[in-house]
Parts: structure tokens; sequence; C-alpha cells
């Protein structure tokens, strides 16, 4: 599904991915982890698209196309979800007016007419209750006063609407408490299938215990320099990260 | 990659042209150039008007002569000739029309490009039309239902001669002929406008809308609209306007009087998207209107206003707050772009006790405009409990516009309570990168975070009126970008 190719970027002339190479099929659960400042939201950001930042090198194919030259936009149109570390407020815009124009902005790419009212509040419904959403939180102005737990909430709510073939999750547990976290993480399980996959970006180990992946990687100053399975992830979380850095001068 | 940076998009901003850049050919009846005496008098023969109203205009005029022109707005312009405007053009194809097969087909294509033919504006619901075009009405409609209500509502010319005890005696009692230099100039040569009438405790049944239209080259408009709610009565009216694209500046002085009597309700809408100017500032329409309302005991007055065109907006709509708890409201948007210039806002005058005011202000500006809200809270000393609630929020797209607020508070009375609150937020990239991410493009995304800002304005139009409200929104700013 996707397929990451030597990828160099950088951002106002500051390189800070320095050759990635990453590869998720269908159906898999990727963790991506790594000290502060590895280029781990840089990764998610330059999949997504954002203008900042600049592919100087390598590839990034999404089903086999090269997306480098896509907008924003069309790669979401294509099936790409980044959950933001940071959701953005939008005064005066309800969360249920946001996504019902984020859905029929991607029915309207692919060629559809807008989805009915009857079937968007169906569904909106029924998302909004799998996040256990209360339905006042629905016409709030979208991230404007709210918490962090309902900011990530939130974040996967959209997800859960617009049902992306590639979902990454950028930090989505910082910020959460307990019962957030178990609440977000069960839905991301629960929209979980065959066909798409979930890149899990996170510093620390905790939210892998709710996501459980199939591949963590390890990120260090913009490479991944070590790949492993979910028990990679606790030796982490028992030894640090100064160990890999060792590892990685050694 | 696409890159979409902040750059681009007030780039693409200012190549936004007017839409309703089009001028029609009706053959009219214009005066030469120039002002004195004797035109305020042609005027006033040419619309066989009575003595009285042609003393009015020649009071008016001599005050004029003796003012002078404003100039503490934060606005920067040329001052128009005075002597340089014609101040009378008329369609020619008179007299009025009984239905539309009638009217001037020139003159239903210029409505059809403005998407508001007469014709869809009849089966509009209840929607009653009077039509102003290069200042004489050519057509109402739907008189004779509100006729059976009592409510007169028709051009201001028509009710001198049908209606001149209820002209004369509230016409200039809001907005006095000296008040302003514009004041007086409208006073003394207004050409045409609207006047209304809801008799006592009569809810008007639909919503009045007048569609404003300024033609000829180097005409000048100067309407004059006159409304008055009777003891109890509920009116909600709506003014539309829109100019075609020239090259001279227009000088648009429109005076409008509402007089909501005691227990009454007046809801005023505008939508104004006269033409702007070019990108490069050249042309465009001078806005500097004179608006008030009086409020007697227990009426209320509600002014809703989107304002996205005109090159230069010198605009208060006011209220006087006379009788005892009476409600003065405001609700604004008002949009500048490329070199538009904005001066806007309101003034609430406090007279009687337990009076209380909301004005809620939002300005969005772009380009290289400036956008200023000006407004005045005045509590009188008698004025015992007076309230006031001010939100003025400024949003700016790009690094070269400018957001500027001036509010003025006076308050003599030491029970009134007054609040002010003000923002100012910038669009920024990743509000625009948020919305990208999720499907949205650009465009979308500014016309959604525009829309967001300006909602609880937009939510206070008429229906009718908030979805043209909402698409000019879009042209104004959006329609620019990708």
């Amino acid at each position: 599904m996707l397929k990451i190719n030597n990828l160099h970027a950088s951002v106002e002339d500051k390189s800070i991915l320095k050759g990635i190479n990453l590869e998720i099929n269908p159906g898999e659960v990727h963790a991506i982890m790594g000290p502060n400042g590895s280029g781990k939201s840089t990764l998610a950001s330059v999949i997504a698209g954002k203008e900042d930042y600049e592919v100087t090198k390598g590839t990034i194919l999404f089903e086999g196309e090269d997306i480098e030259e896509l907008a924003a936009e069309d790669r979401a149109h294509k099936g790409i979800f980044l959950s933001f570390q940071y959701p953005v407020e939008i005064p005066g815009v309800s969360v249920t007016n946001f996504i019902k124009t984020a859905i029929n902005e991607s029915r309207k790419a692919k060629g559809l007419e807008d989805m009915p009212a009857k079937d968007m509040l169906k569904l909106i419904r029924e998302k909004a209750e799998l996040l256990e959403m209360d339905r006042k939180f629905l016409s709030r102005s979208l991230n404007e006063g709210f918490s962090g737990g309902e900011k990530k909430r939130n974040e996967i709510f959209q997800m859960a609407m617009l049902e992306p073939k590639l979902a990454i999750l950028d930090e989505t547990d910082s910020g959460l408490d307990i019962d957030a976290l178990r609440i977000v993480a069960n839905g991301v399980n629960k929209l979980k299938s065959k066909d798409n996959a979930v890149l899990v970006i996170t510093h620390y180990q905790r939210l892998l215990d709710y996501i459980v992946p199939d591949f963590v990687h390890v990120l260090h100053n913009g490479k991944i320099v070590k790949s492993g399975t979910k028990e990679l992830a606790h030796e982490l979380e028992a030894k640090g990260y100064d160990w890999i850095k060792e590892e990685v001068n050694a | 990659m696409s890159k979409y940076t902040e750059d681009d998009l007030r780039e693409e901003l200012k190549t936004k042209e007017y839409e309703y850049g089009f001028y029609t050919d009706i053959e009219s009846d214009t005066f030469p150039i120039g002002l004195n005496e004797d035109i305020v008098r042609a005027i006033s023969l040419k619309k066989e008007e009575p003595q009285w109203m042609t003393d009015w205009r020649i009071e008016s005029f001599r005050a004029w002569e003796k003012m002078v022109e404003p100039d503490w707005a934060n606005v920067k312009y040329v001052k128009p000739d005075f002597q340089a405007i014609s101040y009378y053009s008329a369609p020619n194809k008179k007299p009025k029309y009984n239905s539309l097969d009638e009217v001037d087909p020139e003159l239903l294509a210029t409505f059809a490009k403005l998407g508001i033919s007469l014709d869809e504006q009849k089966k509009l619901s209840g929607v009653a039309m009077d039509v102003v075009v290069d200042s004489v009405s050519v057509a109402t409609t739907f008189k004779k239902t509100l006729a059976e209500k009592g409510i007169i509502f028709c051009s201001i010319s028509e009710a001198i001669k049908e209606h001149p005890e209820l002209v004369k005696k509230y016409i200039g009692t809001v907005v006095p002929q000296k008040d302003n230099f514009y004041a007086a100039l409208n006073s003394a040569v207004f050409s045409d406008g609207s006047f209304c009438y809801v008799p006592k405790g009569v809810k008007c049944p639909m919503e009045l809308s007048t569609y404003f239209r300024i033609n000829q080259a180097g005409t000048g408009q100067f309407e004059r609209t006159l409304v008055i709610a009777d003891k109890g009565s509920y009116v909600s009216y709506l003014e539309g306007c829109t100019a075609p694209s020239r090259d001279e500046n227009q000088l648009h002085a429109a005076v409008v009087e509402l007089i909501a009597l005691d227990d009454a309700e007046i809801k005023y809408s505008t939508v104004q998207n006269w033409y702007p100017g070019n990108s490069e500032g050249k042309g465009g329409v001078y806005n500097f209107v004179t608006k008030r309302g009086l409020c007697e005991k227990n009426a209320k007055i509600s002014w809703t206003q989107v304002e996205t065109g005109s090159a230069v907006t010198w605009k208060y709509p006011s209220c006087v707050l006379k009788g005892d708890n009476s409600v003065g409201e405001f609700y604004s948007i008002a949009v500048t772009n490329n070199h538009q210039q904005a001066d806007t806002g309101t003034k609430m005058v406090h007279l009687g006790k337990n009076t209380r005011s909301t004005i809620i202000s939002k300005g969005i500006s772009a380009g290289k405009s400036q956008n200023s809200y000006r407004g005045l809270v005045q509590v009188h000393a008698r004025a015992k409990n007076a309230r006031n609630f001010s939100q003025c929020d400024s949003l700016l797209m790009g690094n070269d516009c400018g957001a500027h607020t001036f509010p003025y508070i006076e308050a003599k009375n030491k029970t009134a309570r007054i609040e002010h609150e003000a923002t100012t937020s910038k669009i920024g990239e990743d509000q625009i990168f948020y919305c990208n991410q999720r499907g949205i493009d650009t465009e979308k995304a500014i016309a959604l975070i525009v829309n967001g800002f300006s909602k609880e304005v937009l939510n206070k139009l008429p229906m009718e009126f908030a979805v043209e409200a909402q698409k000019l929104l879009e042209i104004s700013l959006e329609g620019s970008v990708g």
C-alpha cells in the first residue's frame, strides 16, 4: 500500500529525513518510535503532503502511484488520513459541518453526489457512538475549547467517518488520560480491517498496549535504525532510547 | 508536491475581479453635471414634488454649501468633485409597467446577470420587490397584498405625492438635514428610494426587499429610505445592492431613517456588493451612507449588514434608544480585499431607562485593504440601567492588509454596564493544511473558515438573504483561490 524509498526531506533547508525506507501492506499496523527530534512528525507530515516540507530525494508510492506531486487534499481523497498531534481550531465551524464538508468534498473528487443528509446523520451518530462522543459535542466549534482528550477523540471520529486506507496517528496518545486512551485505541481497533493499514507514531510504548503493532521501527536522526516486532517496543520502554543511539554510533 | 503558502494566497486573492462588471445601455434622461440651487429645484420639479418638499431640499442645499467634507475616518481617497456629477438620471421608458413583459428587456437581462430576475423574485416566497435602477422605481410587486393590511410600500417619490402627511411628519426626524455633509447633500438632491409604513399592530407578512443599482456613468445615486413601524407593528426590510463596473469612482450617499414607535420592531438587513474597484485599486464606488433608527418605548431595531463591496465605505448604522426598555442591535460583516477601505461600525445612543444594545462586528481583510471598526456607545445621564455588549472580531488574510478597532464609550450614568470584547486572528497555513488533509481544497477551506468566523452575523439574516450573503463572501474571497 505505502512504499517509501530512500526518502530525504528538509524544512527551510534543514535536512530532517535522511533516507527512510518503509513498506506497509494492507492489514498491517506499524509503529514508529523514537526520541524527540528524530523526525517522526516530519515523516507523518511529508506523507500527508504538508507544503513546508521539501522532498529532496527518494519516492513515496501509495498503491503504486508516486504521490510527490499531489496536493494534500488529493492524497486525502486517495485514502491517506493524518490524525494530528495538535489539531487546529476552526471557530464557528461545527464538528458536524466540518466532517460533512470533508466527506462531500471527497465524494465530489470521486465524481459522486453529496451524501444525502439522512445518511450523513445516521453515519455521524453511529461513529460518534463508537468514540463514546456526546451529541452536544457534535455541534461545538471544531476543536475550540476542547480538552486534549476531546481533540484526539475528534480526530479518530473523523477517521472513522472518512474510512481511510492508510491512517497515520501522530502522537495520538499525547495529552490523553487512561480512559480517553482506551476509548481512542478501541475506536482505532474497531476500524482496523484486512484492507486498511495504520501507522502509529509515538514516543511511548503505552499506546501500543492497546493498538498492537505488527512491526515496530525506531527512528533516530532521520533514519530507521532498527525494526522489529512489538517486543522491540517493550525493550525500548525498559531501556530508553540511549542504547539504540549507542548501538547506531558504535 | 504542490506548495501552497500565504504568499500564493495573497497573490491569488488579488486577481479576483468583479463578477458584475457590465453596463446596461438604457436610454437615460440625465441632467447636466454640476450642483446649484437651480439643479435642486429642477430635481424637485422633475419629480413633481409639492412646494414644502422643494423648500426642504433648498434648505438642505444651503446647509450643505456651508459644510466641509469630513476627514476623520481611517480612509484615504481623492475627494469627489461635487460639481462634476450629474444629480438626476432616470430610465426613459415610462410610465411604470403593469407586468414584467413591459419592462425594458435590457434591464431584465441586467437582472438576469445579477441572478435576481424579477420573474424569479416575484415567485420567491413572500418577497416583494421595489426595484431602484438609476434612481427611479420601475417595478413594484406584491403591493396589493400589502395594501390589504394597510402597509404602504412604495418609492419615496410616490409617498411624497400620495402620503405627504407621513413623509412630512417623519422625514429628517432621525437624520436631520444638517446631520452631516453627506446627509445634507442627500437631503438636497435625493433622487428616489423606498418608503414603508406599517400601521399599528400589524405584522408585515413578508420580507420587504429593495434592490439598488447604480447604472449611468458618473451618476451619483442618492437614495432616501424612510421606514415607519407604527405602535406594536413589525417589519423586516432587506436591502441588496450591486453596481456595474466603471472606471470613474461613483459616489453613493444614501440616507436611511427608521422609526420604531412604541412596542414596534424593525429588522433592517443589507447585503452590499457594489463595485470595489479593480485589483490595482482603480475605480469603485464611494459609499458614504447615513443610517439611523429611532426607538420609542419598548421598541427594537436590528441592523444586520454584509458589506463586501465599494472602494471606500463610510457607514455607521445607528440606534437612538429614546424610549425606556428599547433595544438596539447591530450585526455586521465587512469584507475588504485588494485596495478596498472600510470604516464602518455603529452608534448606540442610550437615552431611555433599561435600554439595551448589542454590537457584533466581524471584519475580514485581505489583499492590501484596510478594515476599521468604529463604534460609539453613549449612555446619557437619565438612561438608568443601560446595558451594552460589544464584540469586534477581525480576521486577517495575508500580511499586507490592516484591521483597526476604534471603540468609543461615553457613560454619564453610573448604573450603566458596558462590555467590550475584541479579537484579531489570522487564517493560518495550519488551518488550511488541516482542511486540505481532510480532503477540503484551499478555496473551500477559506470559505469554511470565513463562514465560521461570520456565523453569528449570518445567522441573523433572513433565510433567503443568508444564502446570498454566504455566496457573496465566497465570491469576494474564496472565488479567487485555487
